[in-house]
């Protein structure tokens, strides 16, 4: 039976292994929500995408580490997942549109990358980027975990 | 990153002992694959089984890893999760590799 969770709070410094990190704290913190095996690999596929890119692209090699804070709730409409860095901006303070990458290619020609927010957004509703003073804040929610009407 | 190859049926099988294709070893996947693929002939079958998570960097390093077999080979993908065929799916890869849910069914189908 699932049970509910109380606000989940996770801190990593960015760096290598902070993915893993991260995404193996927040399954754990997730047990007991018991979400099916597609549900749980939604949420650790979108929450690699945004962690991967606040790893490459907020703190890039060469700058300082800095922290990555995910806060994550869940309501009746699914789980609502916040994650937080004192990185660089997003290019133009906006989201990346996230468009479908194209395979119909010659071979040498096939995408090797920018597959990360066609993916977020695909599996996640409400994606919203705001930065705020020195901090990135993602928002996002994942429909996971919803109780069946039915029974 | 940990590739093993054996030769069946003149097919090539390369599997992975790790559990995920992350953004934390995908340029070494990429690598070990070079090393695995750059002296064979023929089909490629990547065996997956062992694989419970792929991103999207694991997803672009095994493009590369076919990209860098060039056009004389071919590369297919065997023992997928659900998990991570959904990757291949969503991002619509499974129309540039053939995807099968065991390695048996790739063998079975791929044998000449």
């Amino acid at each position: 039976m699932p049970r509910p969770i109380k606000a989940v709070n996770i801190s990593v410094t960015s760096g290598e292994m902070a993915v893993r990190t991260a995404l193996e704290k927040l399954q754990t913190a997730l047990k007991p929500l018991d979400l099916a095996p597609e549900e749980s690999g939604a949420v650790e596929l979108v929450m690699a995408e945004a962690l991967n890119n606040i790893v490459e692209h907020a703190y890039p090699e060469g700058s300082p580490a800095g922290p990555i804070r995910i806060r994550a709730t869940h309501k009746s409409d699914g789980l609502h997942l916040t994650v937080v860095d004192e990185g660089l901006g997003m290019p133009d303070g906006k989201l990346p549109l996230g468009a479908p990458a194209q395979v119909d290619v010659d071979l040498f020609d096939l995408p090797e990358g920018g597959f990360g927010w066609f993916l977020i957004k695909d599996l996640a509703k409400d994606v919203e980027y705001k930065r705020l003073g020195w901090e990135n804040h993602l928002k996002l929610r994942i429909i996971v975990g919803i109780k069946d009407e039915t029974v | 990153m940990n590739l093993t190859s054996r030769t069946e049926n003149s097919l090539q099988i390369v599997s992975v002992s790790d559990t995920r294709i992350d953004a934390a070893v995908a340029i070494e996947f990429k690598d070990a694959m070079r090393t695995q693929t750059e002296s064979g002939s023929g089909v490629v079958v990547l065996d997956l089984s062992e694989v419970q998570f792929i991103d999207s960097s694991g997803l672009g390093a095994i493009v590369a890893s076919m990209k860098q077999m060039g056009r004389d080979r071919k590369l297919a993908l065997a023992g997928l999760t659900p998990t991570v065929e959904k990757v291949f799916r969503l991002t619509r890869m499974d129309s540039v590799f053939p995807l099968f849910t065991t390695l048996d069914s790739a063998l079975n189908d791929l044998r000449n």
